[in-house]
């Protein structure tokens, strides 16, 4: 192997390893920064000797046994003056000495969910707690987060920096913690990962339509807190709703890289693996016999599209139920416009328009744009063309994103022609991929 | 990025022996490492070959010969895949170091390919081109 060939086999190893080895070091030494310095001294380590010595038979035993070395130094270091130093390094030492170095299954699973609630505290900011969780528990370098951004590398440097030193002000405790706390912790877990999931999956800014490696990052992070929490339905409804949309990556985008609409998507190059993977999540949150939430219910309904042949098979009934009983759980204007695209479909656009015109009254989305243009959809379909044309006018002027200015100035002017033949009944609006 | 590793057959796997309880165990072990490291997608094993069917197209247009299984090329054969999504091709090649042997008789054989995927999943300029043209092709065969 070359230097460059074994520096990147080496390093690969210390990625797979790494979040159970900050994991493990942080509930040695309390402070998450710290941990992830010593499981860095453990890869210059391992960069100095592997090369040589081969990797070792149980590479994440070796990196937690030279990791947990460099603590007790470290600590040794301090004199143990302070009497808690004192006790980490007596309980450090005994950690060391059981061989294995890779400790209990269970111990591991709840030094990983530990690990996540630190990364997602409240104490943090949303963009901290992004930035740390994909540096402490997807292994991305500070550079690879910098670039999903789109912002400086050390704009990112300096918010993890920042978010560690916020975690050691207010003590952050490395606890699963319980009761009440536990559901309004787990909530946080769970919006950092989606809002992952969502930025890789739509970018609202830049050319780029999709930022692989925050999707992927996040999927797996669902994935692993499915195994870690798997009795919470919520945790799995979530998987379910990544793994199902995930699976219309393929379908997402035409040929010529313009976006194309769940509709006319070619269902061929869904992926079917995820959408199995995601429904199978979806049953597992239902078994749990807890009531509805808005994961699982979003899930249900990506669910409803997913199981669907054809666009024209699709159950807009039960999606309408859905996303009704969404407006009760996660009450939002976007929920309710997406609820009266349903109405529509279900049961035809005058009853769509009646909820489009109560969203009208409501001033926080008087600049958002689906609503004009969901309502000259519904205008058109029932005929009532000049008003729709003024819908969609209005729509491209609230739009900043140039292609959809330019399809709501070519809706508006389709207004204006000579009725056609009664379109295809099925091209009505419906959801966005 | 996502990569099947393919498990070959040996004379066991085709004979219909199961693995040693050892190997079982192993390899359940090592599939759970797979999912808790938030990476696997699929794993499934093969019946042997004494079951299978195989289509044939020898000349350009002619209908198909079908042959019955056992097909005697066990090496040719594959037992089992397992199916992960990884961020490079080194933590495939490291996860498919970690597969235990899959025979335990020095016929053990893994093969690592990577799996096709869109745009979406991949920077590769052939890569891109690759999933350009068959997105192409399967638009113009659902026109016709």
């Amino acid at each position: 192997m070359t230097n460059a060939a074994s520096r990147r086999a080496v390093e690969t190893v210390w990625r797979l390893e790494s979040t159970r080895l900050i994991a493990g070091l942080t509930r040695m030494v309390r402070d998450v920064g710290l941990a992830e310095d010593l499981a860095q001294d453990a890869l210059v380590l391992a960069l100095r000797t592997w090369p040589e010595s081969g990797i070792p038979d149980k590479p994440g035993a070796w990196l937690m046994t030279a990791a947990k070395r460099r603590a007790i130094d470290g600590m040794r270091r301090l004199k143990l003056q302070d009497q808690k130093y004192a006790e980490i390094g007596r309980h450090a030492e005994s950690t060391v000495e059981d061989e294995a170095g890779e400790g209990v299954d269970s111990e591991i699973k709840d030094d990983l969910l530990r690990l996540i609630f630190m990364t997602c505290h409240p104490a943090l900011s949303r963009e901290a707690r992004v930035a740390l969780t994909l540096r402490l528990l997807g292994g991305l370098s500070t550079d690879e987060i910098a670039h999903a951004f789109f912002v400086s590398e050390p704009t990112i440097a300096q918010r993890i920096v920042r978010a560690k030193r916020r975690l050691r002000e207010v003590r952050a405790e490395f606890i699963i913690p319980d009761g009440d706390e536990w559901k309004s912790r787990l909530e946080t877990v769970l919006e950092v990962i989606y809002l992952l999931f969502n930025e890789g999956y739509a970018a609202s800014s830049g050319t780029s339509w999709m930022r692989p490696l925050l999707c992927q990052e996040a999927i797996r992070l669902g994935r692993i807190l499915a195994g870690i929490a798997p009795a919470e339905p919520e945790v799995q409804g979530l998987l379910a709703l990544m793994e199902i949309q995930a699976s219309r990556f393929r379908a997402r985008i035409s040929a010529a890289g313009e976006p194309v609409l769940l509709q006319d998507q070619n269902r061929a190059l869904w992926d079917h693996l995820l959408i199995r993977r995601g429904l199978v999540a979806l049953e597992r949150a239902k078994s749990l016999g807890r009531p509805l939430g808005p994961y699982v219910l979003q899930a249900s309904i990506a669910a409803c599209h997913a199981v669907a042949r054809t666009a024209e098979e699709t159950d807009w009934v039960r999606i309408a139920a859905l996303y009704e009983a969404l407006c009760r759980v996660m009450p939002s204007p976007v929920v309710e416009l997406n609820r009266a695209v349903a109405v529509a479909m279900a049961f035809g656009p005058a009853f769509g328009l009646q909820l489009v015109e109560q969203l009208e009254r409501l001033p926080s989305l008087a600049a958002y744009h689906l609503l004009p243009s969901v309502k000259g959809d519904f205008l058109e379909k029932l005929g009532r063309r000049q008003e729709a044309r003024e819908a969609f006018e209005h729509a491209a002027s609230l739009t900043r994103n140039a292609q959809e200015k330019e399809l709501l100035w070519r809706r508006a002017a389709a207004c204006n022609a000579e009725p056609q033949e009664k379109a295809d009944p099925q091209k009505k609006g419906g959801d966005p991929g | 990025m996502k990569f099947m590793m393919i498990v070959k057959a040996t004379e066991d796997s085709e004979a219909g022996t199961p693995p040693s309880p050892e190997l079982f165990e192993a390899m359940m072990r090592y599939n759970e490492e797979l999912a808790k490291a938030g990476v696997l997608l699929a794993a499934d094993g093969l019946h042997p070959t004494s079951g299978a069917i195989r289509i044939s197209y020898e000349e350009p247009g002619a209908k198909p010969t079908i042959t019955d299984g056992p097909f005697s090329e066990s090496k040719e054969v594959i037992a089992g895949y397992t199916l992960i999504e990884v961020r490079s091709r080194e933590e495939a090649i490291e996860w498919a170091l970690r597969m235990p042997d899959p025979h335990g008789k020095g016929e053990g054989r893994i093969e690592l390919r990577q799996v096709f995927e869109g745009s979406e999943l991949t920077q590769d300029a052939d890569m891109l081109e690759a999933h350009e043209a068959m997105t192409g092709e399967l638009q113009r065969r659902n026109r016709t």
